[in-house]
């Protein structure tokens, strides 16, 4: 490390701040143990009296890192042994280095010198509230990541789990979905499902997108509604619908029924995404293209479609994953033959909790980051191909 | 005379070679969907029920659906909709009689559709009280019941139904089920009310509020559950003290499972669970149903589900034949409901009085939680 550089931020500015962090911190440990109010006092008194000191007694931020990493490590083996210890040396290091991060200054080198200090606040609030919406969002899919290793059939952090016992983790989830037949029909279902529903949601989607956006079409606005309206009624109400529809004509309980049904969800998505890429099209590219001669199919593969590709492409991902996704309407327009992996998850959790449906939401979750990368890189390198984006 | 007899004798051979004859050729049809509530439940119908049927016919295809939970409604817009898919459906008992009564389930004639028992005793007898309804065909008797916590109880491990409602020596949180069937019988039966008057008390409207103000004295302490699942998971979790669950899923969490769990057996609820065959079904379809509810049904079948779970067999022949569990081979007739240690204090679930007031307190009780 660079030579240190000097204290310079009185304590009456550093040790508020660090104890409100220290608060957010107790409050989280304090609420584990059934006593958020007194966590949240602890975790302030103890971090604004650990700052004060390291700033008048340890001026020196390398051994004031290592002891608050060692305390706090120790307090969380106390309070809840290793993982508790891990957790807590974690805390440790970040008020170690929070503390002289604020008390020397250096909060302020990214930042340009004329800033003022409302500035410099709102830079970081809003860096802490971005930080939390994510933490919000991102918690519930990470805990059931580790849950889905349990050797026993209930969802809870065992003993053995947080011990990190090798006892307690077990694959026999992961085996449980590979062989068991009900969740092996159930994801053949949903692959045979989801991707003709994709299909056919894009193809009509797309089609119909380009048609609404030709000005001369009449009742635009009116079609355009009934097309999306899949989109803003209730589920439920189209499922019920469908029910009553799709039984009438024999669809109902039939695999095609299931995939007429989530097409009909999907190309909504697909119109969307595809009116929104059309509105930057140059409409002039099919006039000159039909003035060298090329016909309207024509024009319309070589010209048109490259263009919204990109369009045509999340639109179709989002209409694949609502057909993935999708449990309302298949308990609808499905019989038990027809069984997706939502519908076999949703029984399951309500008839017996297992954590093998945690083992399927990794795999799904696992699978959705892949597909989600794939997409963006392909879309990216087809971008850069074609000089529409720098870089 | 002689003449008269033959003549007799041989057209009666006729009709029933010919009754024969029709039986073993009436087309059935090869594709079967069973209604059932998942689980472990559901695992020892395909065990001991459906495994040795498919065995024995092999060119059936049978299809499972886990809606039992809502067979009622489901049964009731698939009629609507002219479209029923489903063939046999496990319900509880409640259900079953209503279905029956609306006219959604079929009737069954116990002794032409029922196989007699093993004993030589007939259906009818052999399953006794336990037909309920003429469209029921019980299957096992189940009871809801508690379980504890043996590590938070102390030394002194309940014993009595009225520990749910002593927050003193058993403090912490309590899960019941989110209705007012068994916990307005408990609640009475622990507010002073002999057992034989409950269900007099209960018909009056002050009866209900007693009911009620006793449950209300441990509100704060309830957890609600309306699956199944839900009472195992908060006892593994810790999350609560006791609370109450089917008797199967208590023997699953303490056998199958070993968690610290004990079982209340004080003033467990019999109930039954068993089939129907809904109506609007094709000829060939019911007569599958009703083909594979004959042989799923009899006597050994019952007996031997109770390899696989702990619910008693409904029909009195199936008890001596009650063997020991599958996987585990610990003796099951200690842990069926009925065995004489547990059923020293039970009650059945009152058919009559809830078909007549279920409405009624329900609307009242659900009024009393949003309070």
């Amino acid at each position: 490390m660079a030579k240190q550089r000097p204290i310079t931020r009185p304590l009456g500015f550093v040790v508020p701040i660090v104890a409100l962090a220290g608060a957010v911190a107790g409050l989280f440990v304090g609420t584990a143990n059934d006593a958020s109010l007194t966590g949240v006092l602890i975790g302030a008194a103890g971090t604004a009296i650990l700052a004060a000191l390291f700033l008048t007694l340890f001026p020196k931020q390398r051994p004031a890192f290592w002891l608050s990493t060692a305390l706090f490590a120790l307090l969380g083996l106390l309070l809840a042994s290793i993982p508790g210890a891990v957790i807590g040396a974690l805390f440790g290091a970040f008020f170690g280095w929070f503390t002289f991060w604020l008390g020397t200054g250096r909060y302020r080198d990214r930042l340009p010198p004329y800033t003022s200090a409302g500035q410099v606040l709102w830079h970081y609030t809003f860096r802490v509230i971005c930080g939390a919406i994510f933490i919000f969002l991102i918690t519930p899919i990470i805990v059931v990541m580790p849950l889905s290793f349990n050797a026993e059939d209930f969802f809870t952090f065992t003993p053995e789990m947080l011990r990190f016992d090798p006892e307690g983790y077990s694959l026999k989830h992961y085996r449980d979905f590979l062989t068991n037949s009900d969740w092996q029909n159930a994801l053949w279902n949903s692959v045979t499902i989801a991707p003709v529903a994709t299909l056919l949601s894009v193809g009509f989607g797309t089609l119909a997108a380009i048609g609404l956006s030709q000005p001369h079409v009449p009742f635009r606005r009116a079609i355009m509604a009934i097309l999306i309206s899949p989109m803003i009624v209730p589920l439920i109400i189209s499922a019920a619908g469908m029910y009553f529809f799709y039984s009438r004509i024999g669809l109902q309980g039939t695999y095609l029924g299931v995939v007429l049904a989530h097409a009909a969800l999907g190309i909504p998505f697909v119109i969307i995404t595809v009116t929104a890429t059309l509105v930057g099209f140059d409409r002039s590219l099919t006039r000159a293209a039909a003035n060298m001669g090329a016909n309207p199919i024509t024009t319309f593969f070589r010209v048109q479609m490259p263009l919204i590709l990109p369009g045509v492409i999340s639109g179709g991902l989002f209409a694949f994953i609502t057909s993935f996704d999708e449990v309302v309407v298949v308990l609808f327009v499905g019989s038990a033959g027809q069984k997706t992996l939502p519908w076999q998850m949703f029984i399951g959790l309500r008839e017996q909790i297992s954590p093998t449906i945690l083992a399927v939401a990794t795999i799904l979750v696992g699978i959705s980051i892949l597909l989600l990368a794939t997409v963006e890189m392909l879309r990216r390198r087809s971008e850069r191909l074609r000089g529409l984006s720098p870089a | 005379m002689k003449l008269t007899t033959a003549l007799l004798a041989s057209g009666a051979l006729a009709v029933s070679t010919a009754a024969a004859f029709a039986e073993a050729h009436m087309k059935m049809a090869n594709e079967m969907t069973i209604v059932s509530w998942g689980g472990a439940y559901q695992k020892s119908q395909l065990k001991a029920y459906v495994e040795p049927y498919l065995e024995a016919n092999p060119d059936v295809k049978v299809i499972w659906d886990e809606s039992s939970a809502e067979a009622v409604a489901k049964l009731r817009a698939m009629n609507e909709a002219g479209n029923v898919t489903w063939d046999v459906v496990d319900v509880v008992a409640s259900d079953g009689i209503r279905l029956c009564d609306e006219g959604l389930a079929a009737e069954i004639d116990p002794e032409v559709d029922l196989a007699k028992g093993d004993d030589g005793s007939s259906a009818e007898d052999d399953f006794g009280d336990l037909l309920v309804s003429e469209c029921f065909i019980p299957q096992i008797v189940y009871s809801t019941t508690f379980g504890y916590r043996t590590d938070k109880v102390g030394d002194t491990p309940p014993a009595d139904i009225c520990a749910i409602f002593d927050t003193e020596t058993y403090p912490g949180k309590r899960a019941l089920e989110k209705r007012p069937i068994n916990n307005m019988e408990w609640a009475l039966l622990c507010d002073g009310v002999a057992k034989d008057e409950v269900y007099d008390v209960l018909a009056t409207e002050e009866g209900q509020e007693k009911a009620l103000a006793k449950l209300g004295t441990i509100k704060d302490d309830v957890i609600w559950w309306s699956a199944g699942a839900d009472t195992p998971q908060l006892l593994a979790d810790g999350e609560i003290v006791m609370g109450s669950t089917y008797n199967g899923r208590l023997f699953s969490v303490i056998e199958e499972q070993k968690q610290p769990v004990g079982m209340l057996w004080d003033a467990q609820v019999f109930d039954l669970d068993g089939w129907i065959v809904p109506t609007g079904l094709t000829d060939e379809r019911k007569a599958r149903a009703m083909h594979f509810i004959k042989f799923a049904t009899d006597t050994q079948r019952l007996a031997d589900q109770a390899k696989y779970i702990s619910y008693g067999p409904a029909r009195a022949s199936s008890a001596p034949l009650v063997g020991q569990h599958a996987d585990l081979g610990i003796d099951m007739a200690p842990h069926m409901p009925t065995d004489p240690a547990n059923a020293k204090n039970t009650f059945l679930y009152n058919y009559e009085f809830w078909a007549d007031y279920r409405d009624d307190i329900d609307a009242k009780f659900q009024a009393w939680l949003a309070q």
